[in-house]
């Protein structure tokens, strides 16, 4: 059960959010400049980073807001929690 | 004679409480504050139980959560509790225990004689030996296997106690309260921290509660007497005995299982509840949850009255029982000598100490000399005597490698064996969120490495084992896991109570004790004596090719058992290690995981029981209506929907036939209120709805519905629905029963995540409005008996338009849908007016013979229109062309999903199509739904695999056209009208089926568009 920090609610247990994968993977603004290629690339493929990894969760039985937060793959831990829109700390992954 | 093997004084029992039991029938006496084997071994008994496999007769063999065999059925009836450790089960009045896997009786087992067989039963007999006829599979082997194999049996009835769950928050969790996890209490607790404090035993104070060190001068028990005194009397501090932390997950969430009133009865006395699981989110944790001693492995050593020595020492020291007359101590290190010297002192005769050590040099052992203890130095236990309980041991010398037995065998008579191989870290809990362990080769053991989160082991089970090393380690834990949460720095600033100096020698690490023969034609040599895994089905494991530990446990079933291989996991690394020629660092544990020890189900489900209370049950307002009208129910979601309204007498058949007849010649009416409903408003609103469906949406106008389907980013639908729009900013939204929370969530997701700059807020509505759908060629009629304020005309009011009205004189709106292809109505008003209005609705119908009708007829209505219902006729993997729905997918615009749909896989032209099929042969047979089409006739003699064509989706018996009709994805369908394909089915029938346009009825729409 992970202790998640929903930016607008604060501390919550796991059971109240939903996981939404990898952050900052954009809708491409005009979907038919794109090849099949990048167009799956943007659907199927994520980054399956070791480590610190950017991904989406939503308070779902909360706020219902999406945030952005920074987790360890390998240890679990939160490095950091930020509002959609927000730069991510620690620049370049 | 009662207790006849109960010492004259000591342990922590109250003599003066006396307490009669029953073991198998006979009825026994033991005193409070003994456990269920303490008693039974007080009364001379320890053939508690056959094991798992070969049916060999067991003992009681530890003296707590590790022991592998003392497994007991407690109770009968609806309380009765299979498989409970007689180690972990406190004593009460009236206690009904007995043996479990045995018949007719523990000392006389039939199926004993598969010991006799025990060659044909090596490691992995069930994966090479049950394989064949492949027909006997459910028939003969599993019964069987079933029947001999299994331990004790679960109740029947519904269990009678109530379970608690309980939510905490603290500063810092201690798990343990022995001599290191009070330590690491009053550290913490002095400094104001609020302290979970939890112990898995009846009382505080661990290894002080079972050996007879001393602290400050003093017996050990007497410091931890005056630490839990102090402790008590801090107001934050919270202590909980008999509660085993069972798992230990991210960021300090800890499982714990109090058991509230296990120790007073078969059931809880005054409405208490049985158990309760806390579920505390600690900020720290302190790990001080000790170390099992691990036995020595030698042939034979599964005979009752083989022990773990500290095992013995627990039973004499704590519980008063003297668990043998003549004692053998085996042992590859110091601790043992205080085994022999706990006997010896109680006047249990030791007949010898045998030790691997050719030499040792301590403290204990220099007493054990002095006692005249004989003790034999670099030898080995090799094989044991006995029946029912050992008899004696063979003694041989030890060669230098540890690796061969040589010269004279020595027969000593015993009827105990106390042996030591070393002692465990308990790194259970460490592990369970990831905590990685090493090898440390002073103790030949695993230790904690690197701890995740804020977690700190402290004194055993951090390879600590010396009383002095384990306080000073829980002081310095407290004081760590107290500054983490901002109470002082990390200096203890508790004094620790002085103890003896004890000088010790190494150990020498022995997983196993070389057998006079070759490992396969060895005696059994023990690992996991609760299933029966030996020392050469590791061997065998490693000959057939397995490298892990991982797979040869899975490979062998060591540690499978309800102990989990607490005693037996670490030896079985060891001795694989052996067989791999490797060393036991590289080999590693397998994975530790929750739970520690078994957990009641009821502890999970707590209150949260039956059908009502499990799981959201939601019901529209109309649903006693539904009830009192003989409706029966299904589960939409979590709705329960009017499946149909069978009047007496009239089986389903009828009763379908009868409600879609009089909706489509009279008027059906049916309750829509479980339809997912979503408010959409904002300046943006147009926009949004224009990219979430695949249509055009911003020029309907104000007044209007149309219907939509949305599809996910992968170009398949979703969902599908008929939404409205209000205003100019407002749109009326509506979604499958079973998918509006998805809808919703998809929705959400996309303005907070893509567009947050559309101005668009959306409300879940669902709840608040009712839902009355009226169909059939009477439809206007009855609305135009209750609604007020609109021309019901078909020229003012034509099809997939709504308006503002007041229905039964309630404000309501009133839509002009259809979802069964007759005239239609749908009564929408506030949920808490829904049961008066369809009351009005059902008096103004009487004279148009209203029928109410459920889901069944509804589907059987949209299917003869070949109306989808998305999540029935589409599965996640089918796209809007697959549909022949071309003429919703808008060319301008971009709506979520549309790039997907000229991805190549969803242009290819041998996609499955949507298509009706009706059956050949007898016109009125229904194909079942999900059946399989093929073009083969003679599917079930073809070669296999027969190339598939399709499936269906949908399928009924259709009154109003007088056959069966069904809805089917076909390869290439749409160019395939009138082709034959055959559905083989599980019986061996096929099932010949014609291909046809799956609009069965009304193709011209004709019949909603008056």
């Amino acid at each position: 059960m992970l202790h998640i920090k929903c930016p607008w609610c604060g501390w919550r247990d796991e059971s109240e959010f939903g996981y939404g994968g990898e952050a900052h993977i954009e809708r491409p603004k005009d979907p038919d400049s794109v090849s099949d290629a990048e167009w799956a690339d943007y659907l199927f493929f994520g980054s399956n980073r070791r480590g610190d990894f950017r991904e989406r969760w939503v308070h779902s039985a909360g706020c219902r807001r999406w945030f952005n937060a920074v987790r360890d793959t390998t240890t679990y831990e939160f490095k950091a929690f930020y509002r959609m829109g927000e730069e991510p700390p620690g620049g370049e992954q | 004679m009662s207790q006849t093997k109960r010492l004259q004084s000591g342990g922590r029992i109250d003599r003066s409480k006396p307490l009669t039991f029953t073991f198998n029938g006979q009825s026994l006496q033991g005193y409070e504050g003994d456990t269920l084997a303490s008693a039974l071994l007080a009364n001379g008994i320890s053939l508690v139980s056959r094991s798992f496999k070969l049916h060999r007769p067991r003992g009681i063999m530890g003296a707590g959560a590790e022991c592998p065999n003392s497994l007991v059925q407690v109770g009968r009836g609806a309380g009765t509790i299979p498989n409970l450790r007689a180690t972990q089960t406190e004593l009460y009045q009236g206690l009904e225990a007995n043996s479990v896997n045995c018949w007719p009786s523990v000392k006389f087992d039939v199926n004993a004689v598969t010991g006799l067989f025990s060659p044909l039963l090596p490691a992995g007999f069930y994966y090479k030996t049950f394989k064949w006829p492949k027909s006997w599979w459910d028939k003969v082997y599993e019964p069987r296997i079933r029947k001999a194999a299994g331990f004790g049996k679960a109740p029947t009835e519904p269990d009678p106690d109530r379970y608690d769950k309980k939510n905490r928050h603290c500063d810092v969790l201690i798990v343990g309260a022995g001599p290191a996890g009070l330590a690491a209490a009053l550290e913490a607790g002095r400094r104001g921290a609020r302290v979970i404090l939890c112990d898995e035993q009846n009382e505080f104070g661990g290894s002080l509660l079972a050996n007879r060190q001393y602290l400050d001068g003093k017996p050990g028990i007497e410091w931890a007497k005056t630490a839990v005194a102090e402790l008590e009397s801090l107001e934050e501090v919270t202590l909980l005995a008999r509660t085993t932390a069972f798992g230990h997950y991210h960021h300090g969430f800890v499982s714990l299982l109090e058991r509230v009133t296990d120790h007073m009865g078969l059931t809880s006395p005054d409405g208490r509840p049985r158990q309760r699981q806390w579920r505390v989110r600690a900020n720290q944790v302190v790990l001080a949850t000790g170390a099992i001693e691990r036995p020595l492995v030698f042939c034979n050593n599964d005979r009752p009255g083989i022990m773990p020595a500290s095992a013995v020492s627990t039973y004499i020291n704590r519980y008063g029982v003297r668990p043998g007359q003549r004692a053998v101590v085996f042992t590859n290190n110091d601790s043992a000598y205080q085994t022999a010297l706990d006997l010896n002192d109680h006047g249990i005769d030791v007949a010898a100490i045998v030790d691997v050590r050719p030499e040792s040099d301590s403290v204990l052992v220099d007493r054990a000399r002095k006692e005249e203890i004989p003790i034999y130095g670099g030898y080995a236990v090799v094989d044991t005597r006995g029946g029912q309980h050992v008899s004696g041991v063979k003694v041989m010398r030890l060669n230098g490698r540890g690796d061969g037995v040589y010269g004279e065998i020595h027969h000593l008579d015993c009827d105990l064996v106390a042996s030591s191989g070393g002692w465990n870290p308990v790194i259970h809990l460490h592990s369970h969120p990831g905590g990685t362990m090493r090898y440390d080769e002073s103790i030949a053991s695993f230790v904690p490495d690197q701890a995740v989160g804020n977690t700190y082991n402290a004194g055993a089970c951090n390879g600590n084992f010396a009383l002095g090393g384990c306080i000073t380690e829980g002081l310095s834990a407290g004081a760590t896991a107290a500054a983490g949460v901002g109470f002082g720095s990390e200096d203890i600033e508790g004094e620790a109570p002085a103890t003896g100096k004890q000088q010790e020698s190494p150990l020498r690490p022995m997983w196993r004790v070389p057998s006079r023969k070759a490992i396969p034609r060895a005696p059994k040599q023990f690992i996991d004596v609760q299933n029966d895994q030996t020392s050469a089905d590791v061997y065998l494991a490693v000959r057939e090719g397995y490298r892990s530990i991982e797979h040869i446990k899975r490979y062998t079933a060591m540690g499978f058992g309800t102990d989990q291989g607490k005693l037996g996991n670490i030896n079985g690394a060891g001795i694989a290690a052996e067989a791999l020629g490797e060393d036991i660092a590289k080999v590693g544990t397998t994975t530790f995981r929750p739970a520690y020890t078994p957990v009641t189900m009821g502890a999970f489900a707590g209150r949260e029981l039956g059908p009502e209370r499990f799981h959201a049950v939601r019901k529209t307002p109309m649903h006693k209506w539904h009830v009192d009208h003989g409706a029966l129910f299904e589960n939409v979601g979590d709705w329960k929907r009017p499946w149909y309204y069978p009047k007496p007498g009239e089986s389903m058949r009828e009763a379908l036939d009868r409600e879609s007849y009089q909706t489509r010649h009279a008027v059906g009416v049916l309750d829509a209120s479980t339809l997912g409903k979503i408010d959409v408003r904002g300046p943006d609103a147009a926009e949004f709805l224009n990219r979430v469906y695949t249509s055009g949406w911003k020029t309907m106008e104000v007044g209007k519905a149309r219907y939509g389907i949305m599809l996910s980013e992968d170009g398949m639908i979703m969902d599908d629905g008929v939404s409205a729009r209000i205003a100019e900013d407002h749109y009326h939204m509506t979604t499958t029963t079973g998918g509006a929370a998805r809808v919703l969530g998809h929705l959400e997701e996309y303005l907070q995540t893509e567009w947050p700059e559309l101005q668009v807020y959306l409300t879940s509505t669902t709840d608040q409005w009712a839902a009355i759908s009226l169909a059939g060629p009477h439809a206007r009629d009855v609305v135009a008996k209750v609604v007020s304020g609109v021309d019901l005309s078909g020229g003012a009011f034509p099809f997939m338009t709504w308006r503002d009205c007041e229905a039964a004189g309630v404000p309501a709106r009133l839509f002009r849908i259809s979802f069964s292809g007759e005239l239609g109505f749908e009564i929408n008003v506030q949920a808490n007016y829904g049961q008066y209005v369809w009351d009005a609705v059902w008096e103004a119908g009487q004279e148009y013979g209203i029928t109410p009708y459920g889901t069944e007829t509804m589907h059987i209505l949209r299917a003869e229109k070949g109306f989808i219902i998305a999540g029935q006729d589409t599965d996640g993997s089918v796209n809007p062309m697959d549909f022949g729905m071309h003429g919703l997918l808008s060319k301008k615009k971009d709506y979520i999903g549309r790039r997907s749909l000229s991805r190549p896989d969803a242009m290819r032209e041998d996609r499955e199509q949507f298509v009706g099929l009706v059956t050949l042969e007898d016109p009125k047979e229904i194909i079942p739904e999900g059946a399989q089409l093929v073009e083969e006739p003679n599917a079930n003699e073809a070669p296999k695999p027969v190339p598939l064509h399709g499936y269906v989706t949908s399928s009924y018996y259709s009154s109003t056209l007088g056959h069966s009709i069904a809805l089917a994805m076909v390869k290439r369908g749409r160019e395939r009208m009138d082709d034959v394909l055959y559905s083989p089915q599980a019986d061996g029938r096929v099932i010949q089926c014609r291909i046809t346009s799956p609009v069965f009825y009304d193709p011209k729409g004709e019949r909603q568009n008056v």
